[in-house]
C-alpha cells in the first residue's frame, strides 16, 4: 500500500483504498459514523432553523404594522387600539427608563460583590455567596412581581419616595405624589433581578485575570484596592462591560415583575414616581385580548423591536465576554 | 506618611463598601424567601393542592388544576425541546469546532438572551393562529423554544468534560466513532446532562409571560388534551396577585410558595446530582 492511497477525510477518518481502487474491507468508512455525523449536524442545524423561524414568524405578524409608517409607529405618543391608533413611544420610554435605572442601581452592587468575592474574601467563602446568587437567579419572575407588588411598592410609597421627594424634590425626577407603582418600582425590581446575572459574569471574568499581574501590582507596593483598580479592572474591562450589557438585555425584556409594579399607564412623565408602561408589559397585558389583526400586528411589532434590540445587545455582550480570555482590552 | 495612611484608608473604605454591597444584595433574597414562606404557609392545606379554584368569597378552593397544568405543559415542552436541545449540545461538543459549529454556538448564545415574551408571540403565530385556539401545545412550543439554547450550551460543556482518554481507549479497541460517542462519551456524561435537563425544566416551570397568550388559562382540569387551554401555576399566581381581592392575594402567596418549592426541589436535585458526579 502506497502512502498516496491514504485519503484523509473529515479530520480523523482515514479512507484507504487497495491497489485496484476498491475500499479495503478492514478500513473502509463506517456507515454508522457517516449517519451519526449527519444526524448530529442536522440537530445542530435545528438551532439555526429555530432562529430563522423566530425571525420569520415575528416579521410575518409584524410587518403590516411597520410597513406603512415605521417612524410614526416608534415616535407616536398615542396608543388607542379602539381607534386603530398605535404609537409606541410611551412604552419605549418606560422600558429605557426602568432599564437605565436598574443598571445604575445594580452595577455598583454587583461589581462590589464580585470584587469582594474574587479579590478580598477567603476562597472558602465563595460557595457561600455563589449559592445565594444562584438562588436569586432561580426565583421565577412572577414571584418577584408578587413581592414587588405587596412588599416593595408599599415601602416605596410610605418610606423611600417621600424621603427622596423631601431631599431631592428640586429635581423633576423626584417630584409628584408618591404612588409606589411606577418607573422607580419597575427599575428597582429589575435591579434585583439582573443583579445575579451581572455579578456572576463579572466573577467569571475577574477570575480570569492572571495571578502574575496581580502579584506584580502587589509587589510594587499597591494596596489591595490599588491592585484591583490598576490590574484587575483594566484587564477585565471588556468582560465587565459585557456583563453589564447582558444584564441590560435581561432588563429590557423582563416582563412579569415589571408589569406588576410599573402601573401600566401609557403616558410619559418626567417623574420617576409616576406610573408608566414598558414594551413587554403592554404585550403581556393586551396580546390575549387583541381581537383584530391591526392590534395584534402592532403588538407583534413591539415584540420585533424588542427582539432586534436584545439580539444586538447579546451579540455585543458575548463578543466582549469572550474577548477577555484573550488578553487585556485595548479600547 | 500621611499619604500612606490615606491609601490604607481608601483600601479599608472600598473593602467596607464591597462588604456592604454583598449584604445589600442579600436583602431582597432573604426578604423574598422569608415573606413567601411566612405569607404562604397559612394558605396551604390538602385541598389547596387538590381542589379547583373557587369563586371570590367562597371558602376553600385550590390550585390543583394549575399544578397539574404546569406539569402537563412542561412535560409536553420536554418532549419537543429535550431531543433538539440535547442533540444540538452533543453536536457542539463532538463536531462543533468548525465554522458551522461556531455559528450554531453563537446563535444559541444569542437566542438564550431573547426575552421570553417575544418567544410567546412567536408561539402564538406558530401554533395559536393556525389552530385558531389557545392550547397547552402552544405553551409547550414556547417553553420548548426557550429551553433549547440553554440546554444545548450546558450539554456541550458537560460532554466536553468527559476525559479524552476514555474516547481514545474505546477507539483504540476498534469501536466505531458513533458507538464510542453514544456508548462511552454520552454514557459517561449522562448524569451531567440530566443536571442540565433539571435546570432547564425548573426554569421552564417558572415562566409566565410566554404562557399568557398561548396556553391562556382554564378553570378546570386538563392533562389529556393538548389542544385545550390549560391552567398554569405561574399564570394563576399572576391572576390572583393583580386581583383586588384580599382572599385571592393570600392564595397568590400560597401558590408562590408551591411554585418555589417545585423549582427549588428541581434545583436541589440537580445540585445533588452534580455533586455526586464530581465525587465519583
Amino acid at each position: 500500500m502506497r502512502k498516496a492511497d491514504l485519503l484523509v477525510d473529515q479530520g480523523d477518518m482515514i479512507r484507504e483504498r487497495t491497489a485496484n481502487g476498491r475500499p479495503n474491507f478492514f478500513t473502509r468508512v463506517n456507515v454508522g459514523d457517516r449517519t451519526y455525523a449527519l444526524l448530529l449536524t442536522a440537530l445542530g442545524g435545528a438551532v439555526l432553523i429555530v432562529a430563522g423561524l423566530i425571525v420569520f414568524v415575528l416579521w410575518q405578524s409584524a410587518h403590516t404594522a411597520l410597513a406603512t409608517h415605521p417612524l410614526e409607529f416608534i415616535k407616536g405618543m398615542d396608543w388607542d387600539p379602539v381607534r386603530h391608533s398605535f404609537g409606541a413611544l410611551a412604552f419605549i420610554y418606560g422600558t429605557l427608563v426602568t432599564s437605565a435605572l436598574s443598571i445604575i442601581v445594580a452595577v455598583p452592587v454587583a461589581l462590589g460583590l464580585a470584587i469582594f468575592l474574587v479579590e478580598i474574601a477567603p476562597s472558602g467563602m465563595r460557595p457561600l455567596v455563589s449559592f445565594p446568587l444562584e438562588l436569586l437567579a432561580g426565583i421565577p419572575s412572577v414571584v418577584y412581581g408578587l413581592w414587588g407588588l405587596f412588599v416593595m411598592v408599599p415601602w416605596l410609597r410610605e418610606r423611600l419616595e417621600p424621603f427622596l421627594g423631601a431631599v431631592f424634590g428640586f429635581l423633576p425626577l423626584f417630584q409628584g405624589p408618591p404612588l409606589g407603582l411606577g418607573y422607580l418600582a419597575g427599575g428597582l425590581i429589575l435591579a434585583v433581578m439582573i443583579l445575579p446575572t451581572i455579578a456572576s459574569v463579572s466573577i467569571e471574568v475577574l477570575k480570569k485575570v492572571p495571578v502574575s499581574l496581580k502579584e506584580g501590582s502587589l509587589a510594587l507596593g499597591a494596596t489591595r484596592w490599588e491592585m484591583v483598580r490598576t490590574a484587575s479592572l483594566p484587564y477585565s474591562r471588556a468582560g465587565i462591560m459585557g456583563a453589564i450589557i447582558l444584564g441590560l438585555g435581561r432588563a429590557l425584556g423582563e416582563t412579569m415583575a415589571v408589569t406588576m409594579v410599573i402601573g401600566n399607564s401609557p403616558e410619559i412623565h418626567a417623574s420617576l414616581f409616576s406610573p408608566g408602561y414598558s414594551l413587554p408589559s403592554v404585550i403581556a397585558n393586551e396580546f390575549a385580548e387583541a381581537t383584530d389583526a391591526t392590534h395584534t400586528g402592532a403588538l407583534a411589532a413591539l415584540a420585533l423591536i424588542l427582539f432586534g434590540v436584545t439580539v444586538l445587545l447579546n451579540s455585543i455582550a458575548r463578543l466582549l465576554v469572550r474577548a477577555v480570555g484573550r488578553g487585556p482590552a485595548r479600547a | 506618611m500621611s499619604r500612606y495612611l490615606l491609601r490604607r484608608a481608601t483600601n479599608a473604605a472600598v473593602t467596607g463598601l464591597c462588604i456592604f454591597a454583598l449584604l445589600l444584595a442579600l436583602v431582597p433574597l432573604v426578604s423574598v424567601l422569608w415573606l413567601v414562606i411566612s405569607h404562604g404557609i397559612s394558605g396551604l392545606s390538602w385541598s389547596f393542592f387538590t381542589a379547583l379554584p373557587s369563586p371570590v368569597g367562597e371558602p376553600g378552593g385550590g390550585i390543583g388544576n394549575a399544578i397539574v397544568g404546569t406539569l402537563y405543559i412542561v412535560g409536553l415542552a420536554c418532549l419537543i425541546g429535550l431531543p433538539f436541545g440535547i442533540g444540538a449540545g452533543v453536536f457542539l461538543a463532538e463536531r462543533g469546532d468548525g465554522p458551522f459549529g461556531q455559528t450554531v454556538r453563537f446563535i444559541a448564545e444569542v437566542l438564550s438572551g431573547v426575552p421570553s415574551i417575544v418567544i410567546g408571540v412567536v408561539a402564538y403565530g406558530l401554533v395559536v393562529l393556525p389552530m385558531r385556539r389557545f392550547s397547552a401545545l402552544a405553551g409547550a412550543v414556547a417553553l420548548a423554544i426557550l429551553m433549547m439554547p440553554g440546554l444545548a450550551r450546558t450539554t456541550e460543556e458537560l460532554v466536553r468534560l468527559v476525559p479524552s482518554t476514555l474516547r481514545e481507549a474505546s477507539l483504540a479497541l476498534g469501536v466505531p466513532q458513533w458507538k464510542t460517542s453514544l456508548r462511552v462519551v454520552l454514557k459517561t456524561a449522562l448524569g451531567g446532562i440530566l443536571t442540565g435537563v433539571l435546570l432547564a425544566v425548573s426554569r421552564a416551570a417558572g415562566e409566565t409571560a410566554p404562557l399568557l397568550f398561548t396556553s391562556l388559562n382554564n378553570q378546570y382540569w386538563n392533562a389529556s388534551r393538548p389542544d385545550q387551554p390549560t391552567a398554569a401555576l405561574t399564570v394563576q399566581i399572576y391572576n390572583y396577585a393583580i386581583s383586588p381581592y384580599e382572599d385571592w392575594h393570600r392564595k397568590a402567596w400560597a401558590a408562590a410558595l408551591v411554585l418555589l418549592m417545585m423549582v427549588g426541589l428541581l434545583n436541589f436535585t440537580s445540585r445533588l446530582l452534580a455533586r455526586s458526579r464530581l465525587q465519583a
